[in-house]
């Protein structure tokens, strides 16, 4: 049974589970669990790798035609840092797509709404499609989609943390009025997480750490691929909500009618 | 960028075939449901809903006091002018109808305003009909300067105006522009507005999005109950709403289901809604959307409005002349269309207060604007 296929920009995922690359104990197990996972978009801290060597040994193992590259400008600490990051990432990994995050706090890696907005919208203007990291903020959300971006990615919880989606109640209120994809990004913890975010309507999640880390890492791609799955399956299925049924002995505001 | 291709996505035959085909079993998830989707309000809207109508109240009644307390605003029209180059077929000031046309000079608004005033209305809405010539931009504008000192909140009830122009009016005072679509059954908008600007009906249809690029704080959209199916065409409202509201997330929104009233020798209700289904829409637009405002004139019966007030609506008119010069200048002239509800606005506002409700005269600030 197949679900419909999300489109962002140009590109069309048939998977709806990004991952990141970051926490594995070898890049030969990276490899190996984003293979298992079925993730069609992969995104790599430009700080990470050796854009020089042709033999990187994150991106030598990323060499698969399923796997679409997402830079991502983690470490810059200003919107010109980042746009000067996004451009060295375009060239050295020949493509304009871009996962925007600024965190200039170095203990939760909070993303900087400020900065964000103001080098989203430089980088648009370049000619990037930018998927910004950013806080479960409706209103930045709206911002960012204003300025042309292509994607939004709002935190479930900090990042790393595996707290699941603690921004639930903002969440819904971003998947609710966007009108670009939603990618819960960070925070989510376990397949069931994810699951939760995709049966809530995001269109997609990120998922590293709770991968990378996890007791066996493969295993654990694998599961989340299922999750994600039924997740979305589920949305598109229309979940049967509980029922409130409250008896309703007489008909105290509309009698008038009768 | 414009609703255009969002609704021609949604064709009107399809759209009211898939109304018509919901369930007991539709209704009831909806009803469940968190959050409710324009798929939802269908089953709403459906014949199927009708017996859960009081189920549908209570819950909009606990929603609509959940957002908006227990208060009800007031406001009332002011009819600048009868003046109309459109021929709309179910309207009192239709080109073709013979009757005295007159267009409110600045003395005569402000007579009219003095009388509003003193009934203790801070925010007022502004009517006219369509004639570029004598009631244009400049006319509009002129009418705002005049009344903006008096008011607190202008709103516009006028023809489709370019961005351009509400981008001149916003300035004066303008915060609300209503735009009823009158119907989105494109076959039946030409029938109904055979000449004139108006019987272009993609212009129209835009209208919201030229306000919404032109930065209005608050739009109200509709159709004229009767033209149509009244399902289908609701069903139209529910999902410009919803596009409006994710395009022009910063403006405020609410929406009306006037019904067709009788009017100087015109065309009867090609579609009658009863006061059981009304409610059932006012019902479902408020579960479809908790923040939105739903406003009620008088043109429906006082009986109805004392009740109806409770099951979703937030904004009521009171002492409403619909003719120009009404209140003060000309009394006896010819209203747009016949008023159920003559009660007082003094009355109307006791009436609240016995169920419990505040009667709010205003709600906004000149300051703001």
């Amino acid at each position: 049974m197949t679900t419909q296929p999300l489109v962002i920009a140009d590109r069309t995922f048939t998977s709806r589970l990004f991952t990141g690359t970051g926490k594995f104990s070898s890049s030969a197990l990276m490899e190996e669990a984003l293979l298992v996972s079925g993730s069609e978009l992969v995104t790599v801290a430009l700080k990470r790798v050796d854009v020089a060597d042709a033999h990187d040994d994150i991106l030598r193992h990323l060499h698969h035609p399923q796997f679409n590259l997402l830079p991502n400008t983690s470490g810059v600490r200003t919107a010109r840092e980042a746009v000067f990051a996004a451009q060295l990432a375009r060239e050295a990994l020949e493509t304009n797509w871009l996962k925007l995050e600024i965190h200039p706090d170095p203990k939760y890696l909070l993303p900087d709404p400020v900065e964000t907005l103001k080098a989203a919208e430089e980088l648009v203007k370049l000619g990037f499609v930018v998927l910004p990291y950013v806080h479960a903020d409706p209103v930045l959300c709206k911002r960012l989609e204003a300025v042309g971006v292509a994607a939004v990615m709002p935190l479930g919880a900090p990042i790393g943390s595996n707290k699941g989606l603690l921004t639930k109640e903002f969440l819904e209120i971003i998947i609710g009025q966007s009108k670009v994809p939603v990618v819960v990004d960070a925070g989510i913890g376990a397949p069931s997480h994810a699951a939760a975010a995709l049966e809530m309507g995001a269109d997609a999640v990120l998922v590293n750490t709770a991968i990378a880390v996890a007791g066996q890492p493969v295993a654990m791609a694998h599961a989340f691929k299922m999750a994600v799955e039924a997740g979305r399956l589920a949305y598109e299925a229309r979940l049967a909500a509980p029922v409130a049924h409250e008896a309703v002995a007489s008909s105290p505001l509309t009698a008038f009618l009768d | 960028m414009s609703f255009r291709p969002v609704f021609e996505a949604h064709p009107w035959e399809a759209v009211k075939a898939s109304i018509y085909a919901k369930t007991a079993a539709d209704v009831e998830r909806a009803l469940a449901a968190p959050r409710r989707t324009l798929d939802d309000f269908k089953a709403l809207i459906s014949p199927a809903a009708a017996p859960y109508l009081e189920q549908m109240a209570q819950l909009s009644h606990r929603l609509t006091r959940r957002r908006f307390g227990n208060t009800m605003q007031l406001y009332a029209p002011l009819y600048l002018s009868n003046e109309c180059q459109n021929i709309c077929t179910y309207c009192g000031f239709s080109l073709d109808n013979k009757l005295k046309r007159r267009t409110l000079s600045s003395v005569e608004m402000l007579a009219e305003a003095a009388v509003l005033k003193d009934w203790g209305y801070d925010h007022v809405l502004l009517v006219t009909g369509e004639a570029n010539q004598t009631v244009g931009v400049d006319y509009l504008e002129k009418a705002l300067k005049t009344l903006r000192p008096h008011f607190a909140h202008l709103s516009m009830e006028v023809q489709p105006l370019d961005q351009a122009d509400y981008e001149r009016l916003i300035p004066e005072g303008l915060n609300t522009v209503l735009v009823y679509q009158e119907t989105y059954h494109q076959a039946d908008y030409k029938t109904h507005h055979p000449k004139g600007k108006k019987s272009n009906f993609y212009y129209r249809l835009d209208t919201p999005d030229r306000l919404g690029r032109a930065g209005i704080h608050k739009m109200g959209l509709g159709v004229l109950i009767g033209l149509e199916d009244w399902r289908t065409d609701c069903f139209y409202t529910a999902l410009h709403l919803d596009y409006l509201e994710k395009t022009y997330w910063q403006t405020k929104y609410s929406l009306s289901f006037p019904r067709l009233r009788p009017a100087e020798g015109l065309l009867q209700p090609k579609v009658e809604m009863s006061d059981r289904e009304l409610v059932q829409l006012i019902c479902a637009y408020r579960l479809l959307n908790e923040e939105v405002e739903l406003s009620l004139s008088t043109r429906e019966t006082p009986a109805f409005r004392d009740q109806a007030i409770k099951l979703g609506i937030t904004s009521i008119s009171a002492g409403s002349k619909t003719n120009p010069g009404g209140y003060a200048v000309e009394p006896e002239s010819l209203e747009q269309f016949e008023i159920s509800d003559e009660r007082s606005p003094a009355d109307i506002a006791a009436m609240l207060r016995r169920q419990g409700y505040e009667p709010v005269w205003k709600d906004w600030d000149a300051a703001l604007a």
